[in-house]
């Protein structure tokens, strides 16, 4: 078996130059060729107990048997059953969670690890960017470590030579090349490390989450040169979190998901279903954690003394102002619960409760209380801070001029927000019921989160509506708005 | 596995870059550079000089009084024949059995055939070996040793056969240290213990013949006898037999190494 599969790696190594006579000749029929065939592959990792984590050679040799008992008791199953074809000039990109089996599957196509079950074939020379400039030597120079490490990758002393001012001038390195690597900027040491894997010249070419290299300059040539690669009809297999890049890069997209392929096909169809899956499971994250912070809260002694809050009657400006207050303010609940906030649920405009919310939909905060002995004076206040603590949005019944007049027994409150113009982020929430002096009944400090997705990239605390208006000699036309989030490569898919 | 060996000469170039870049980054940063190769041998005999000479003069007189020894050359120029080739297998044994864990960064990351490590361990430290050997040379002319054309032909031989032998056994411990780290820590004992089983410190003519017996099967006295006949004594080299022998076990050694290096081979990106 161990034969075979580096069989499998020389092969690919091997058919470079019948490749690049088959590309010169007859580009038709390399086109029917896949450049990348995985058939049902599945990798298994060793899981070690304490026991076998310090197993000793002594321990091996006393059981007589020092090749089978490496043999471990628990396993982990990094890729399941995969099965993907990649034809010739394709680019493929491959998306997922963290631990879903991405970097597994690039390892396997790299041939850097084989496949407990299945094969892989690759067609042609890989080149992998998985980790920049992983052979270099600190102590010698930018120039050695070029030569060594294009060696490494498969290129003759020559090709080297021939491309080396090419390499240097990719990496923007033309000044340092001949100071020693360890004395290089870690942005520096990447740099020379993608220049160097990016002028193999490879059939295949593999990337793993690496556009993040340098500035935005460098990541727009990246992206130039991978565009570049396309075009002459290589194979290219991306991994990245970078989903704008998946669906304006790539011909087609793999999802990932616990080591299994969750789908595959058109990039704009799979990145739709995994942002879908994503923000699925942030909501039961998020419900999660709100249901730990409330029942803490419940658990801790109410204590009416508490110092200022988020929804004092008739401050919320006061709030806005101070942040530093809120800042020190911890999540939790007190009051004297005369009036007891029972339940508070957000709501979707489609009406589903829930956490995750897109900027500029509806959202309904739905605000249940419960007073046993009717009360006339109340008022209920909502506040919301973004992640930084900073107060977003304060206000209350009496600030919105409604003058309480009876509560008693179950009743339901709803903070209406037609549309919810805040920036993208996690946002959290005080609820309160009080007197109009500020005596609470019941206040939720900080015990509701949700958060707001966007696919505008825009920064601050809120989103006036808004729109560009231009007169005179000024010209715009509009970006589709795919291209528009994948302009920035670190768009983040969690 | 053979088809993997077939691979290997396809790796020269790789082989060799790495090897000029092992010895370039090791004296990289020091005044002294490339002459610490011949500084180190050097000050090593002139220390052995100096003790045999003046701290126990008594050991080496007792040596040197016999017959075998022609007398005028000093004992501790026979040591240093022995001590150079040892230094070289010592060394490369203790570095390989580190490299594919400090290499472990290329294992993971780049297609990277895992070999190249150990050998590039042994050739550099062969390399070493060469650049000490003119200080050897120097004073074996100094002291006129009995240099003859017909026994220097067989340094090479020599030579390659420790090469090989070194190489399976870098093969070896490299595998499997990356399962067993305490293997690291076994064998600088065991390197240690090795070097007094070996005739380099003493004559293998002068040991007692229950401890000949023992000699004759460790591999790196035979090395160690070849050198010492070749460079040292007088005479025609009577010990080749015993080396060709020694060098056809080290091809069958060598091989055996590369079987269990190749076993092992899938499991060493998972393991370092």
């Amino acid at each position: 078996m161990t034969s075979d599969g580096r069989g499998a790696t020389g092969d690919g190594r091997g058919a470079t130059g019948e490749a690049r006579a088959a590309r010169g000749e007859a580009r038709a029929e390399v086109r029917e060729r896949s450049a990348i065939e995985v058939n049902r592959a599945s990798k298994i990792y060793r899981r070690f107990s304490h026991r076998k984590q310090f197993a000793t050679l002594k321990s091996a040799l006393l059981s007589r048997s020092l090749i089978t008992n490496l043999r471990p008791d628990e396993t982990f199953t990094a890729l399941n059953d995969v099965t993907l074809t990649v034809p010739k000039g394709r680019t493929l990109g491959v998306i997922g969670r963290n631990g879903s089996g991405k970097s597994t599957l690039l390892k396997l196509v790299a041939g850097i690890s084989k496949p407990t079950s299945g094969t892989v074939r690759v067609d042609g020379r890989i080149s992998a960017l998985i980790e920049l400039g992983a052979g270099f030597h600190p102590e010698i120079s930018g120039r050695e470590n070029v030569f060594i490490n294009g060696i490494m990758l498969g290129l003759t002393k020559r090709e080297v030579a021939r491309r080396f001012d090419e390499i240097v001038e990719f990496a923007e390195l033309t000044e340092f090349i001949d100071a020693p690597v360890k004395t290089y900027s870690s942005g520096m040491y990447m740099r020379l490390g993608f220049a160097v894997a990016i002028h193999v010249d490879p059939d295949v070419l593999l990337v793993d989450e690496v556009l993040a290299v340098g500035d935005e300059g460098f990541t727009h040539k990246c992206l130039d040169k991978f565009a570049e690669f396309k075009r002459r009809g290589k194979t290219i297999l991306l991994v990245t979190h970078s989903l704008g890049l998946v669906e304006r890069f790539c011909d087609e997209a793999l999802w990932l998901d616990a080591g299994r392929i969750r789908g595959s096909g058109d990039p704009k169809r799979i990145v739709g279903a995994y942002i879908t899956d994503v923000e699925h499971r942030e909501e039961r994250e998020l419900a999660a954690g709100d249901a730990r912070a409330q029942e803490s809260a419940a658990a801790a002694v109410a204590s009416p003394d508490e110092p200022a809050s988020a929804v004092l009657p008739d401050s919320p400006i006061e709030l806005a102002t101070a942040p530093a207050d809120m800042f020190r303010a911890a999540e939790g609940r007190w009051g004297s619960r005369e009036v007891e906030i029972t339940n508070v649920a957000l709501v979707s405009a489609a009406g589903a409760s829930g956490h995750v919310f897109r900027s500029g939909d509806a959202l309904d905060v739905r605000i249940s209380l419960r007073a046993p002995l009717p009360v006339d004076d109340f008022v209920v206040g909502i506040g919301v801070f973004n992640a930084e603590g900073v107060c977003c949005y304060g206000t209350n019944t009496s600030v919105d001029a409604l003058r309480p007049e009876r509560l008693a027994g179950d009743a339901e409150i709803v903070f209406a927000v037609d549309a919810l113009d805040l920036v993208e982020g996690t946002y959290k929430l005080d609820v309160a019921v009080h007197k109009q002096d500020g005596y609470p009944y019941d206040y939720h400090r900080l015990l509701y989160t949700f958060r707001v997705k966007s696919r505008t990239r825009d920064v601050g605390i809120y989103r006036p509506r808004h729109a560009w208006r231009f007169s005179g000699g000024v010209r715009f036309t509009a970006a589709p708005a795919a291209d528009q989030a994948a302009a920035d490569p670190d768009r983040d898919g969690e | 596995m053979l088809h993997n060996l077939a691979q290997l000469p396809r790796y020269r170039g790789l082989i060799h870059s790495l090897v000029a870049r092992e010895l370039k980054a090791r004296y990289r940063g020091s005044v002294l550079g490339f002459f610490w190769s011949f500084i180190n041998p050097l000050s090593l005999l002139l220390i052995y000089t100096f003790v045999f000479k003046y701290v126990m003069p008594a050991a080496a007189k007792g040596a040197e009084s016999d017959p075998l020894f022609t007398g005028t050359d000093p004992y501790s120029l026979f040591m240093f024949c022995g001590l150079l080739p040892w230094t070289w297998f010592a060394s490369s044994l203790l570095e390989s059995a580190g490299v594919l864990i400090s290499g472990g960064n290329l294992i993971k990351k780049v297609l990277f055939p895992a070999e190249i490590l150990p050998i590039v361990t042994v050739t550099a430290n062969m390399v070493h070996f060469f650049l000490a050997l003119p200080i050897l040379v120097f004073f074996l002319i100094w002291f006129s040793a009995p240099l003859s054309a017909t026994e220097l032909l067989w340094f090479p031989v020599v030579v390659a056969v420790q090469f090989v032998f070194t190489l399976g056994c870098a093969l070896i411990l490299s595998a499997l240290t990356v399962h067993f780290r305490d293997i690291r820590d076994i064998l600088s004992n065991v390197i240690t213990l090795w070097f007094f089983a070996t005739p380099i410190i003493y004559s293998y003519k002068l040991a007692p013949a229950f401890a000949r017996r023992f000699m004759n099967l460790n591999p790196f006295a035979h090395l160690a006898i070849s050198y010492q006949e070749i460079l040292f004594f007088a005479g025609p080299f009577g010990h080749w037999k015993w080396l060709l022998a020694l060098g056809a076990a080290s091809i069958a050694w060598f091989l055996f190494g590369y079987w269990i290096f190749d076993r092992l081979r899938d499991s060493f990106a998972e393991e370092v």
